[in-house]
């Protein structure tokens, strides 16, 4: 037998000042993997495909945590590896292309296909570049073949998206020096709350504004020197630096969830444009006052409430900060999968001072405190929501903050709301007088 | 390598958590990376289990990879041991662990904890969930049934058996075992233990002191079951009480077995599906087409039932079950077509088009499909949706089962009364045929599927109500006997025969629509 048997071997590790103290902890992690940001990825690409090599457990995921909610067929299907592949009886990159082949036959309206690494392909050193190179110029021009990993090894549900926008950003157009400045927001968002931004942009005179990823595959927008980027999302630590080495330039800001973060967030894209601050004022003036009139709505169910984060999408810190500087709400708890401090530092600068933040995640350990906190609320994943109810503590899951839209001024009375309807449920229901 | 778009069984682990789950006291320690707890959500969302499952999953990550996985492993092992103390472990790896190769059963092992430590093999890449779930019930009974446990003396008691086979986010599990166990009580018979669901190690351990073994779903619990009856002797009953006919015959056989008279309880009338399905209303019934996909088990009870009791046509059907074709092959037989075996959701999809049947009686995943080709559709099997764990008593099996079979299958088609008037006025444009049944408010909208969209089954015909009679000045006139006629058209659709014979009539140039006109009318749009 090992050392000593105890449950509590080791303690956080204090971090270096200016972050204050993060809780950093190992064990099991009641996370999804990268692969799952294939479920709202397949949906804002609409002419993309996405091509999972890996395991039946791969496709028994994306099935459990999207089957619920998709019943057109999906544009994504997982290749999965059998015995024969890892025996080295059939080789694996011919049978790939036989899949690819069959895929694209059946979907002729496929203009991107990613190849999808998971932990078995990675594990087995399935070289998904040299494979999405081949295929490219076997199906050159009419799709193009990139690849990436979503694998549960490294990367934690919301990095899949980071992974696949970095994958995109080397096939974005090269901008002629010529061109002019040009605004590139980055991260996946619905199409109404881009729409809404590129008008707030337009109003601003600030322009011209391109997304990333854009709506087709054909749609990428060009890239150099002369771009400039605003991080719509806090996990894009690994498309923020293949920006960079493109020479695009990030602009700091909070991330624009509610009044202030969305204020915050457009003044740094209104700064380096020098717009002048009456201008700035006039065109945000209406979008903040109705984002504060709705998120006043559900101030009465927020305020001094205690809120407990577990890990998930990495939008905890943004989001936590805003129901504490707009809501009042009390965080108990910030947990987040992976926290960039070089990101998040705006947002931490906005957060109470001692808040605990944890990253990474050791599950027993964390509901221990987090019962032993008894929050008003507790925002978590989907294995831990129902358990915990029956425990009598009232829950929010967290896979709806990214399912559904939640930023900019017109989405924050939703975003409160979100937080506000399972209080307001619990108040209502009754069972015996 | 293999193109999936959906799959019907998760991996073997899967199965093995489905185990795990259903017990009380044991507990799973798997190796796997993160990500692989997305298997937690099937039991806290689509069951609703208010507790997580007990499974501990180690998080290895990339960098951990060549290093201290090992190492990794024996710490979860070991604090899921002094945090849960279960009475028995099972560890495993999961497919990536698999590849690993760490030997988390020689790990634990190594750590020399006071309880049954039971290892899996279990391989991800070429088997499937149900034979997960099959092999670690085995590999659990094995390992702590107590070889000395036997039956006490059989007089002055009643006869003892045990429930093989349900288990956690089972197809209807939960009210199959409470429906048999009534049953069986009212045959005089005491269940000694269900397992996995609900069973503790202990209870496994003393699983030799039944008389013997009802053998519910013979996909998680045929290779225990026939182990049984190698290593205790205990005889086991096979039919599956599935359908009015089966549970007879299931009934039989377990009184046989148990040496009891089953006359009383076959003689209750205990399933309304004989008289439901010889009433005139179900004379509809008759010749529909039905295709029918699931695990064998359902597949093959669902063939028989809808033949023999229901009186449809069985055009096609097909199991995801690889482990068991033999059986549906002979099924499929008996109904002189081709057994489909596949696990492939694309070649389901393409029989179902090519067969274009009417009812399909299959999974959540052949549901989408007779969604998207507008077939009528219901769900007879796993895997799992949300859906399948109704509030209400909902069994599938034993004669209650049988009930709400019936209800299930007629209730997505279109109703006796309203089939014929649907053909009459087939081309209305409110009251399209391609519509579907009207009962059916999802129906109309197959090519914009909500999310939520159930297949209602508790609502009643909604017919259309009384149409105002709207003659236009310009139209034809309609002659007394003629509209006499029309109003023995049952009222809520008089004003859309209204419509359509004056439509008829304008179009052929009639100006006075008689008893004749408004029967060309109805073989015009009957056609």
């Amino acid at each position: 037998m090992g050392p000593a048997l105890s449950l509590h071997p080791e303690a956080g590790c204090p971090e270096p000042p200016g972050l204050g103290d993060i809780l950093r902890e190992r064990g099991q992690r009641e996370v999804f993997c990268g692969l799952t940001g294939i479920i709202w990825l397949h949906r804002k690409i609409q002419d993309a495909f996405f091509l999972v090599v890996g395991s039946r457990t791969c496709a028994h995921l994306l099935q459990s945590a999207a089957g619920v909610m998709i019943f057109a067929e999906p544009r994504f299907a997982t290749a999965i590896l059998e015995e024969r592949d890892l025996a080295g009886m059939a080789d694996a990159h011919d049978e790939l292309d036989a899949i690819v082949d069959r895929l694209l036959l059946r979907r002729p309206d496929i203009k991107l296909l990613f190849l999808v690494g998971s932990c078995p392909s990675e594990v087995i050193k399935l070289d998904l570049g040299r494979a999405a190179q081949r295929l490219s110029n076997k199906h050159r021009p009419r799709v193009r073949i990139l690849n990436y990993s979503g694998s549960g090894i490294e990367t934690t549900f919301t990095q899949g998206e980071d992974a696949c926008l970095a994958a995109l950003v080397p096939e974005m157009p090269v901008a002629p020096p010529e061109e002019n400045r040009a605004l590139l927001i980055v991260g996946a968002l619905p199409d109404i709350v881009e729409d809404q931004f590129r008008r707030l942009f337009d109003e601003l005179g600030i322009g011209p504004v391109a997304f990333l990823p854009a709506r087709s595959a054909e749609a990428l927008p060009s890239l150099g020197p002369r771009t400039v980027y605003l991080l719509a999302q806090p996990f894009l630590a690994d498309t923020a630096r293949a920006l960079d080495g493109r020479g695009a330039t990030r602009l700091s800001a909070p991330f624009p969830l509610g009044a202030e973060g969305t204020t915050e967030w457009l003044r740094a894209a209104a700064l380096a444009w020098g717009i002048p601050e009456s201008r700035f004022d006039a065109v945000t003036a209406p979008g903040r006052e109705r984002a504060n009139r709705a998120i006043r709505r559900c101030e009465g169910a927020l305020r001094n409430k205690r809120i407990f984060f577990f890990p998930d999408s990495q939008l905890e810190i943004p989001i936590a900060r805003f129901l504490t500087r707009e809501l009042g709400m009390i965080p108990v708890e910030i947990g987040t999968p992976y926290l960039h401090a070089e990101h998040l530092a705006p947002e931490i600068a906005l957060l109470p001072s001692g808040t605990r933040i944890s990253e990474g995640q050791d599950v027993d350990r964390q509901l221990e405190r987090c019962r032993a906190e008894a929050p008003d609320l507790v925002v978590c994943g989907l294995g831990l929501a129902n358990p915990l109810e029956s425990e009598g503590l009232t829950t929010k899951w967290a896979i709806e903050l990214v399912f559904s839209p939640i930023h900019g001024f017109e989405q924050a009375g939703d975003l409160a709301e979100l937080f506000a309807r399972p209080l307001a449920r619990r108040e209502r229901l009754r069972f015996a007088s | 390598m293999k193109l999936t778009i959906w799959t019907y069984e998760g991996p073997p682990h899967v199965g093995a958590m489905r185990i795990a789950t259903a017990m009380h006291g044991l507990h799973y320690v798997l190796h796997a990376p993160q990500g692989d707890t997305y298997a937690d959500l099937l039991f806290t969302m689509i069951e609703r289990n208010s507790a997580r499952p007990p499974v501990t999953y180690t998080t290895f990550q990339a960098r951990d990879l060549g290093g201290d996985t090992a190492e990794i492993f024996q710490t979860a092992a070991r604090e899921a041991y002094l945090r849960f103390k279960p009475e028995a472990m099972i560890v495993g790896s999961s497919c990536t662990a698999e590849l690993i190769q760490d030997d988390p059963g020689g790990l634990a092992q190594a750590l020399a904890l006071p309880i049954p430590v039971i290892k899996l093999e279990l391989p991800s890449y070429s088997k499937r969930e149900n034979w997960g779930a099959s092999e670690t019930f085995y590999q659990i009974v094995r390992r702590l049934a107590d070889p000395a446990a036997r039956p006490t003396d059989k007089a002055g008691r009643r006869p003892r058996c045990n429930l093989l086979g349900a288990t956690a986010l089972g197809f209807r599990h939960r009210d199959d075992v409470a429906e048999i166990t009534a049953l069986l009580d009212r045959l005089g018979i005491d269940v000694a233990l269900c397992a996995p669901l609900g069973a503790s190690p202990a209870d496994i351990a003393a699983i030799g002191t039944a008389d013997f073994n009802i053998l519910l779903y013979p996909e998680i619990a045929d290779t225990t079951a026939k182990w049984l009856e190698r290593s205790f002797g205990q005889p086991c009953v096979r039919a599956v009480p599935i359908g009015h006919g089966a549970t007879c015959d299931f009934i039989a056989e377990v009184a046989k077995i148990a040496g009891v008279d089953p006359t009383a309880v076959l003689e209750g009338a205990p399933s309304r599906m004989p008289w439901y399905s010889r009433s005139v209303d179900s004379t509809y019934l008759t010749g529909k087409r039905v295709f029918i996909f699931g695990d064998a088990t359902h597949a093959v009870a669902a063939a028989r039932i809808a033949a023999d009791e229901l009186g449809f046509a069985v055009v096609g059907i097909g199991s995801y079950s690889r482990e068991f074709a033999r059986e549906v092959r002979a099924e499929a037989a008996r109904h002189g077509v081709e057994a489909l075996i596949t696990d492939d959701y694309l070649d389901v999809e393409a029989r179902i088009a090519e067969l274009q049947p009417e009812l399909v009686l299959g999974t959540q995943m052949e549901r989408h499909i007779a969604k998207r080709l507008g077939i009528a559709c219901a769900v007879i099997s796993a895997p799992v949706h949300v859906q399948d764990f109704p509030a209400r008593y909902s069994p599938q099996m034993g004669f209650e089962g049988t009930n709400v079979l019936f209800d299930s299958w007629v209730h997505p088609l279109v109703m006796g009364l309203e089939e014929h008037l649907l053909t009459m006025f087939r081309d209305d444009f409110e009251f399209s045929d391609r519509g579907g049944p009207s009962h059916l408010a999802g129906a109309t909208v197959a090519k914009f599927p909500s999310r939520a969209a159930p297949i209602a089954d508790d609502q009643t015909i909604v017919a259309a109500a009384p149409e105002p009679v709207a003659t236009t000045a310009t139209g034809p006139v309609w002659a007394a006997e003629a509209e006499k006629e029309l109003r023995k058209i049952p009222f809520f659709v008089r004003g859309k025969a209204r419509r359509n014979t004056e439509h008829f009539a304008s179009q052929r140039g009639v100006d006075v629509i008689t008893i004749g006109t408004l029967y060309d009318a109805k073989s015009h749009f009957a056609r």
